[in-house]
């Protein structure tokens, strides 16, 4: 393995030689986040090398509008919130779920199935599964909606917050600021959508993909790749995880989502509002719709004063140039969603990097 | 039928009368018989060599109470016994305090007592008093115990984060994460339990033997809750020194590195049982490590480190697979819940 991280580091620190110039490489993804961070991966790349941090962490990039949703549901005493772990301690206006927590009324759910069963086993009670997550996710959500509408179990329902990920490259590609060269592109949602999802934003905007799995070795020879076709000129496609990744991806999975959802506007923290990024329940579901069954509304709703979660999402910005980094703001008490979550940048950067420690 | 001829723990067992006489005769002196025990007196009375004395308590909470490898009750010695033998103690005796809820086995308490037995047993130190506590269903998950432990100091053993120096060496005596990956994965019944096993051992024959044939030890701790990572920082800012490691040379079984990749949790982070860290002299570190690899504790025992010059704060930096850098940082966040 170290002859292949060896080989691939000579022929990137070669390539971004060539080039001459600062290479910005964004990857999409929170669990390539986490491996770049521990593995140290950044500490031997080429200094003109820059990695971003995209907006791949699905605690991150939800809206906080969305969040403070939640909150509201969980005020109410006839719900039962079924959520994701990390999602618990994303603070709302003025308290997170992990204060309601104590109330009972929050749920920490390994699935969807979970959610689902606390339904079965509260009959009494409304269970709101917080539905969030990238394509990865959101089929397993289809499934047990799925399962909800087949056995009739009427007091489970959903709030989707599932996001898709390429809309959300062309918005950042879109965006005036954008200092992005290429996407190291997530193995996960790779395996369900397929490689060949990316190929619009090679062809629209010229830009290299590659998919990489997680492993140090596997992320390091796909920036080789990404570096070695920047200084030849070139933007393709290229899939470096070939063992788990097809070009078409999971059909199933695409189609469960199909049947279930539909691609709707919706906001993303930082991005705003993207055409076509979220994923919204069918009609023929609606009865499973928390929004429509609470009357709520996913209005976009301002980031907390002074946290930058927003610029650090679309890479304008690294975590240690938030004012609040470190000091006010980390992960005992996270200011934003980007310090809660495990894959969130601002946590990977207070983690694993020197720079809190350089701080004043 | 249990030999008091109930099968549950009545309120009533804890109430001082005869019930209790009988729990504590039958189920609990049999397997720990001691003289000083027996004697049962308001207090025991201990003949201890003079010298310097350690004394430490902990509580066990863990959940579930059985897992693969041991259990509540091997824990409560185990824990206690390790807490002495880092200070640079030798076990001579423990307290043993149970507190019950009403309705548990009492089979199931003879297990558990059975096992706080041999585990008291192996490590040489005898449970010299206690307490027996009922409480009402729901006021108590099952059983919680609570030890106490009494040491006397190893002549010589001289143990202090003042003693540390630039150039030391760390030592672990053999695999992380066993305890905290066993027990996490036990509770989510996440189907991926084959390989593991909680390293829960009494530390202090491996301690002692250390610490009468060598005189580099500095200081010692066992990385329970936080796992590794909590330990080095500890030491780190204790010492006012910066520590390196290497990830290479980290011993973790297979199982218990992918079953913490597939949760996502650092493994470094994980809680062990029957592991410590020692800080040992540069030059005496070869002789250590060997001293602890001819101990059965000690197998996979591995320098994983060495403490240097802090160039701003105390830092634990570690030296990846790959060759890169990266911080290690004290563990934050949820703690995971009763896993000791
Ligand atoms: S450091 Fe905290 S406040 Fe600043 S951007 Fe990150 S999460 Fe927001």
């Amino acid at each position: 393995m170290l002859d292949r991280i060896n080989k691939a580091q000579r022929q990137t620190k070669a390539a971004c030689e060539a080039l001459g110039r600062q290479i910005n490489v964004m990857e999409v993804c929170g669990t390539h986040t986490v491996s770049i961070f521990r593995n140290g991966i950044r500490s031997i790349l080429p200094g003109n090398l820059k990695l971003l941090s995209g907006p791949g962490c699905p605690v991150c990039v939800t809206d906080q509008g969305y969040i403070d949703a939640v909150l509201e549901l969980a005020e109410r005493q006839d719900c039962i919130i079924a959520t994701y772990g990390d999602m618990i301690r994303v603070p709302g206006k003025d308290r997170s779920l992990e204060t309601k927590q104590a109330k009972a009324g929050v749920r920490v759910v390994l699935s969807s199935e979970d959610a689902l069963q606390l339904a079965k086993d509260n009959p009494d009670k409304t269970v709101v599964f917080i539905a969030v997550g990238f394509e990865t996710t959101a089929p397993a959500t289809a499934v047990v909606v799925k399962e909800a509408a087949a056995e009739s179990i009427d007091n489970f329902c959903i709030l989707s917050g599932h996001k898709l990920v390429v809309p959300a490259m062309r918005a950042l590609l879109s965006g005036k600021n954008n200092k992005i060269d290429a996407f190291l592109c997530p193995g996960h949602v790779s395996v369900i959508i397929g490689y060949g999802a990316f190929a619009e934003i090679v062809e629209d905007f010229a830009r290299p993909c590659v998919v990489a799995g997680f492993e140090a070795v596997q992320i390091i020879e796909g920036l080789n790749e990404i570096c070695g076709q920047l200084s030849a000129g070139k933007a393709a496609l290229k899939s470096m995880y070939s063992a788990v990744v097809t070009e078409k991806g999971n059909a199933a999975a695409q189609q469960v989502i199909k049947e279930c959802f539909e691609p709707v506007g919706g906001y993303w923290r930082g991005l705003g509002k993207i055409e076509k990024s979220t994923l919204k329940l069918r009609d023929k579901y609606e009865r499973f719709d928390a929004f429509k069954r609470f009357g709520l509304s996913e209005t976009p709703s301002e980031e907390r004063k002074g946290c930058r979660c927003g610029e650090v999402l679309c890479g304008l910005i690294e975590p240690p140039e938030c004012g609040f980094f470190g000091q006010v703001c980390t992960p005992q008490k996270p200011v934003g969603p980007c310090m809660v979550s495990s894959e969130g940048a601002c946590a990977a950067w207070f983690k694993y990097g020197r720079e809190r420690i350089r701080k004043p | 039928m249990s030999a008091s001829g109930h099968e549950r723990i009545l309120l009533a067992h804890g109430g001082g009368g005869q019930l209790m006489d009988e729990l504590i005769r039958r189920h609990i002196l049999p397997g720990l018989a001691n003289d000083t025990l027996a004697e049962l007196g308001d207090s025991a009375r201990l003949n201890l060599t003079s010298g310097s004395l350690c004394f430490t308590t902990d509580s066990y909470v863990v959940k579930p109470l059985f897992f693969n490898g041991g259990d509540i009750g091997k824990l409560a010695v185990c824990g206690t016994v390790n807490d002495l033998a880092v200070a640079g103690a030798r076990p001579a005796a423990l307290t043993l305090s149970l507190i019950i809820e009403d309705g548990f086995e009492i089979e199931v308490l003879d297990r558990i007592l059975a096992s706080v037995a041999a585990a008291a047993r192996e490590s040489s130190v005898e449970v010299v008093t206690g307490d027996t506590k009922t409480v009402e269903a729901g006021a108590a998950d099952k059983i919680f115990i609570n030890t106490a432990g009494l040491g006397v100091r190893v002549a010589g053993a001289d143990l202090g984060f003042e003693k540390i120096a630039a150039g030391d060496r760390i030592l672990i005596n053999g695999t992380i994460g066993d305890h905290g990956m066993t027990i996490i994965s036990q509770r989510e019944d996440m189907g991926f339990q084959s390989g593991l096993e909680s390293d829960c051992a009494a530390l202090a024959s491996l301690t002692c033997r250390l610490l009468e044939n060598t005189m580099a030890i500095r200081f010692m701790r066992d990385p329970t809750r936080g796992g590794l990572a909590a330990t080095l920082n500890e030491i780190a800012g204790g010492a006012g020194l910066s520590i390196e490691i290497r990830e290479t040379d980290i011993p973790v079984k297979p199982a218990v590195q992918a079953a913490a990749e597939m949760l996502g949790f650092d493994v470094l982070t994980i809680a062990n049982e029957g592991k410590f860290v020692a800080v040992v002299e540069r030059e005496s570190a070869e002789r250590c490590l060997s001293l602890c690899r001819d101990h059965p504790l000690g197998k996979n025992a591995k320098i994983i480190g060495e403490v240097v010059e802090t160039r701003d704060v105390p830092t634990v930096e570690m030296e990846t697979r790959i060759g890169g850098r990266r911080i290690v940082q004290m563990p934050y966040g949820r703690e995971l819940p009763r896993i000791c």
